[in-house]
């Protein structure tokens, strides 16, 4: 019978949950790096018992952890007490530097402040990490300050994908409220060239050669509180979903505004329909019903939690402007938590289940698509992160 | 060992902060045999070759800065803005008082 594991990063460590394919009684380990902020972790697909995990914190900074079997131990990859290592070392899990250099077209440059000034480019962590589909060594990490890097063993070493950063837009990217990550990585199943990113506040961005460039794809997408609504860049892209079967067709959360694009960001339209607000941070995609697909209305760019107090996941079977609301089991009074960008997922068992995480501890799994709701966890610290393995 | 013999190997106390003790998997003090002249970055040097899962969590990968939010005391003396090339003093070098790595109190 199939099995989910649930990876949950959240502010002061990271927790499995564990089920089998009925997904009604859970096995919780946990606290992994207990006090550490853990903003991703997520498995290989190629190996399932590898997970990858970013443990970062305001002291010590970033850290890469690795496990090759399910959870269980783990291991900074590369990294073993007693082995004696340069003060300077060529290569290590942890060292996440710009690239520089004057040969891959891509010098170091600044970005915009807040304030509307230049700023030069700083690494404070790693946001988001995306494992290689068919590789299980190879693995991309989204970084504030945005950028993209790649590390081809095992997480021992890293890469930056200078392209992006590089490509010629990069001084008008600014932060966000919450900083300038590159938060969202997509491989496309059916094109191993082919990659979207998203940043807060850039916006979408796509590769067509791997990487080595990379063009905005924000056309359609309008923000008002920018000088330009229609800006080529700038846009607080919040986050984006696929589904495999279908990865010319993307689905956004912006700042305001859910959006869909067809033609692989090319062109991006409005779906928000009867969403009591369009304001949010996750959107994902049923696993085996593409154009069935889930957002978490959050009251506004001011008020970061449900309307009224009523946590509610939204559903379009339409693939966005019909919505209905989907309430069974989750709070519908007094509940004024915030659902951040990487705190949902969805597993690929036949009834497809639904996970997300909020800012007051909880892990809400629906087993059924979404018609109804269970706590696995109450009172996790702060969610930051959910991926889901399914397994066999 | 005194600023006479400066290329002898110092045994040298380091206390780390939980997470990073944590991190190490250590347990206590370390003590770590460190060549002459004995200053904080030679400690730091001899604590990442013995502890590699440290590099970068002390001191920046790139720059080598100290984190904005770790100190280094030395016999109850702040010595995080001073240069990490200044010889250590002779009471941490002989190992009668540790190097403490502390982190800051903040967050609220």
């Amino acid at each position: 019978m199939s099995s989910v594991r649930v990876l949950v990063g959240t502010r002061k460590g990271a927790f499995i949950l564990s089920s089998d394919g009925k997904r009604k009684d859970w096995q919780v380990s946990g606290p992994h790096f207990a006090g550490w902020e853990i903003y991703h972790m997520k498995g290989s697909p190629v190996d399932p018992n590898r997970i990858y995990v970013s443990q970062t914190s305001g002291w010590f900074g970033q850290l890469i952890q690795r496990s090759d079997d399910g959870g269980k131990t783990w291991q900074q990859p590369g990294l073993q007490p007693g082995e004696g290592m340069p003060a300077f070392p060529n290569k290590a899990p942890n060292r996440f530097l710009y690239d520089t250099s004057a040969e891959t077209g891509a010098p170091l440059t600044t970005h915009q402040w807040y304030d509307g000034t230049q700023h030069p480019w700083e690494f404070k962590r790693v946001w988001h990490i995306e494992p290689s589909l068919v590789e299980a060594n190879t693995v991309y990490a989204g970084v504030e300050d945005a950028a993209l890097f790649r590390s081809t063993d095992g997480g021992e070493s890293w890469q930056e994908l200078s392209g992006l950063r590089g490509h010629g837009t990069g001084p008008n990217w600014q932060p966000g409220a919450g900083g300038m990550g590159l938060h969202t990585i997509i491989l496309d199943p059916t094109n191993p060239d082919r990659i979207y990113i998203a940043i807060s506040a850039a916006g979408a961005f796509r590769t067509d050669n791997g990487g080595k460039s990379w063009k905005p794809i924000n056309k359609g997408l309008v923000s008002n509180f920018m000088p330009d609504p229609n800006a080529e860049v700038g846009h607080c892209v919040h986050h984006v979903a696929m589904h495999p079967s279908k990865p010319d067709t993307l689905f956004m959360q912006k700042h305001w505004d859910v959006m869909r694009t067809d033609d692989a960001g090319d062109n991006w339209r409005e779906v928000s329909g009867n969403l009591p607000t369009d304001f949010g941070f996750v959107i994902d995609v049923h696993a085996h019903q593409p154009e069935t697909i889930y957002v978490v209305p959050i009251k506004s760019d001011s008020e970061h939690f449900p309307i009224d107090g009523k946590l509610q996941v939204y559903r379009s079977r339409s693939g966005g402007n019909e919505w209905e609301a989907l309430t069974k089991g989750l709070p519908q009074s007094n509940c004024y938590v915030d659902v951040l960008r990487d705190a949902m997922a969805v597993d690929r068992l036949d009834d497809c289940g639904i996970y997300f995480g909020t800012t007051g501890g909880h892990v809400f799994v629906s087993p059924n698509g979404g018609d109804t709701w269970e706590p696995i966890v109450n009172d996790l610290p702060a969610v930051l992160s959910v991926e889901v393995q399914t397994l066999p | 060992m005194t600023d006479k013999d400066e290329t002898a190997i110092a045994q040298v106390r380091v206390q780390l902060p939980y997470h990073l003790r944590n991190l190490a998997k250590i347990d206590g003090e370390v003590s770590l045999a460190v060549p002459g002249p004995v200053t904080v970055r030679a400690v730091l040097d001899a604590l990442e070759s013995r502890y590699p899962m440290l590099a970068g969590t002390i001191r920046d990968h790139g720059t080598l800065q100290r984190r904005p939010f770790l100190r280094f005391f030395a016999c109850a003396e702040d010595i995080s803005l001073v240069s990490p090339d200044n010889p250590l003093p002779d009471a941490v070098v002989q190992g009668r008082e540790p190097l403490l790595i502390i982190g800051a109190i903040a967050g609220g």
